[in-house]
């Protein structure tokens, strides 16, 4: 266990040193600098500019520099917000999000369990068809279309939501399903095949044999078998969820990371974008090893390799 | 003939949905290309004496704040969806099936190395790599392609060397290579037609998801900012007009809406019959 560990911590580094490196690259080759105004300002104010962000030293230098920063775990200053350092941006809009994320997945969870185990009990049947033809159409949904719905059709027109607060649980739900609603039709989908699958293998017909209810083989045997591939697919999950968190973020105005990120493009605030990039990555690397970890947690065979 | 394209002509296992949807791309794709010629409307026409009105018998789709026709301006907006997404999908396929026809047929340290680069790809979301490439690349529509194609790559990479790694222990590969055949001969006569399938499908399912990230994009704003090239208006950007006015005016957002969730529906449903249809162990 402790080799497999150590060789994934060091895989989980090695992503973050190169997506560092290729965010730093890509972006000092960037053509327009986050200094250039519709008026172009004097070439002393750019000069004390550049000199006060270390912009003026040599490419080599700006790059250990921002290595080092990282490693310490300074993000280093925003070019916009001149009272908050990168740091302090992150420490303050990472939880909202974090909140987001995790009643998605909650969500996700709570509709696509019962869903698939219905749809695959009730195999062929019309509710089996009506699940998965509304998980095909939930899959096909963009964030912000099924966002703008759930505003103009529950907040406006029939006022039981707020439209774009982010204070109290009622104004969590609907950026929730927003957020939710996609991972929740995969999810549906993917438990409901392998539900199938599992249902036909042959301990079950033992257990069934057994005399075993057909609700007792469904939840005590089909079940837990059929959740290690939903365990699977949680770490590319979490990638979708960080990408739709920008979205949803923005078409409720919740003040996240997110949304930060977006701004900060558009801003060309550099050393906010890769810190953003950065807290994504190593999110994403620790979403993959836990997911690792817990795999061999589930399935014991791999467990003892 | 290959096996592929044996499966393709056989459209009768195509359900009616998919076949459905496979009309209603063509339309899209057809009338996106033609609108020039079919819409009376020009797509910056402004009128100032109907402004933002509702659907009717002149303007289908009704107009937006400037007086615009919005029938016009989605079908514009189609052929823009339509070359990002197709275009996506092509760039994509090229660079990732060359990659991955190299990695899998070399084998050894060179498929280590050059699949540990795609895991590193791979498990990074697809928008903050297409993000900050757009930022490189500018906000044209050549830019926006070159990004997403960097992005999309992966797949066909990751699909193409599977196959061709499975292909090669076929009994008929090895008899070809005991007979002397060339490399590039056993790629392109035995292992190529092959993977063509799972590669079709991959295709198929890389053209929705473009179209997503593109107006996904559009509407955030970090999209195509090129209003004068004359090309057409994302839908993205057409659902953002329409989102700022959807108190008062939701007709202005319904149509891109619908636009960009069916379309993209349409190709998932193409992309299902067709794995489905290819892969024998779903049927």
């Amino acid at each position: 266990m402790a080799p497999f560990l150590l060789k994934r911590i060091f895989h989980g580094v090695a992503v973050l040193w190169v997506v560092a490196t290729l965010t730093f690259v890509l972006l000092r080759l960037t053509p327009g600098g986050p200094f250039d105004r519709e008026r172009k300002l004097p070439p002393q104010v750019v000069a004390n500019l550049e000199a006060k962000y270390h912009l003026d030293e040599s490419f080599y230098k700006q790059y250990l520099r921002y290595l080092t920063g990282i490693v310490r775990g300074d993000l280093g200053p925003s070019y916009k917000y001149l009272d908050r350092g990168v740091n302090e941006i992150i420490r303050d809009t990472l939880p909202t999000s974090a909140l987001l994320g995790a009643l998605a997945i909650a969500f996700a969870l709570a509709v696509s369990i019962p869903a698939g185990l219905f749809a695959a009990y009730r195999r062929g049947s019309w509710i089996d068809r009506w699940l998965m033809i509304s998980a095909s159409i939930g899959i096909s949904v963009p964030h912000f279309i099924l966002g703008a719905l759930l505003i103009w059709a529950l907040a406006l027109q029939l006022n039981w939501f707020h439209a774009a607060r982010w204070d109290t649980f009622s104004s969590a739900i609907l950026p929730t399903v927003t957020l939710g609603a996609a991972p929740a039709a995969y999810l549906s989908a993917l438990l409901r095949s392998s539900l199938i699958e599992t249902l036909g293998e042959d301990f079950i017909r033992t257990a069934r044999a057994k005399g075993i209810s057909e609700t007792g083989v469904l939840f005590k045997h089909a079940l837990s078998q059929s959740l290690i591939p939903m365990l699977t697919v949680m770490g590319p999950l979490t990638a979708t969820l960080l990408t739709g968190s920008f979205v949803v973020e923005y078409v409720f105005a919740i003040p996240g990371m997110g949304r930060f990120f977006i701004t900060a493009v558009t801003d060309r605030d550099y050393p906010l974008i890769m810190g953003v990039t950065l807290i994504y990555t190593a999110l994403l690397v620790s979403a993959n090893l836990i997911v690792d970890l817990l795999y061999g947690f589930v399935d014991p065979r791999i467990r003892s390799q | 003939m290959t096996t592929a394209t044996m499966q393709i002509r056989n459209f009768r296992r195509f359900d009616g949905l998919a076949g459905a949807s496979a009309v209603f791309i063509m339309i899209v794709l057809l009338s996106g290309f033609a609108v020039p010629w079919i819409s009376p409307y020009g797509s910056g026409e402004l009128r100032e004496d109907n402004l933002l009105e509702g659907p009717s018998w002149i303007h289908p789709m009704g107009t937006d704040a400037l007086g615009r026709d919005l029938l016009t301006r989605v079908l514009y907006g189609a052929r823009v969806s339509m070359t990002v997404g197709i275009g996506t999908a092509l760039i994509a396929l090229i660079i990732g099936t060359t990659y991955g026809l190299i990695s899998g047929f070399k084998g050894g340290h060179i498929d280590d190395f050059m699949m540990r680069l795609v895991d590193i790809f791979y498990g990074l979301p697809d928008m903050l790599i297409f993000i900050l490439l757009s930022l490189l690349f500018g906000k044209s529509i050549g830019g926006l392609l070159l990004a997403l194609g960097l992005v999309t790559w992966v797949r066909f990479a990751r699909i193409t060397r599977g196959q061709v790694l499975q292909a090669k222990e076929f009994v008929y590969v090895e008899g070809a290579r005991a007979m002397g055949a060339p490399h590039r001969r056993i790629l392109l006569h035995h292992i190529m037609p092959n993977i063509l399938g799972p590669i079709l499908v991959t295709l198929t399912f890389s053209i929705p998801a473009a179209i997503l990230a593109e107006s996904t994009l559009s509407f955030i704003g970090l999209g195509i900012n090129d209003p004068y090239s004359g090309w057409g208006t994302s839908w993205g950007t057409l659902a953002q007009d329409g989102w700022r006015a959807m108190r008062a005016y939701p007709h202005i957002i319904f149509f891109p809406a619908a636009a960009i969730v069916l379309t993209i529906l349409a190709f998932n449903t193409v992309g299902n019959a067709l794995r489905d249809l290819l892969d024998p162990r779903t049927r």
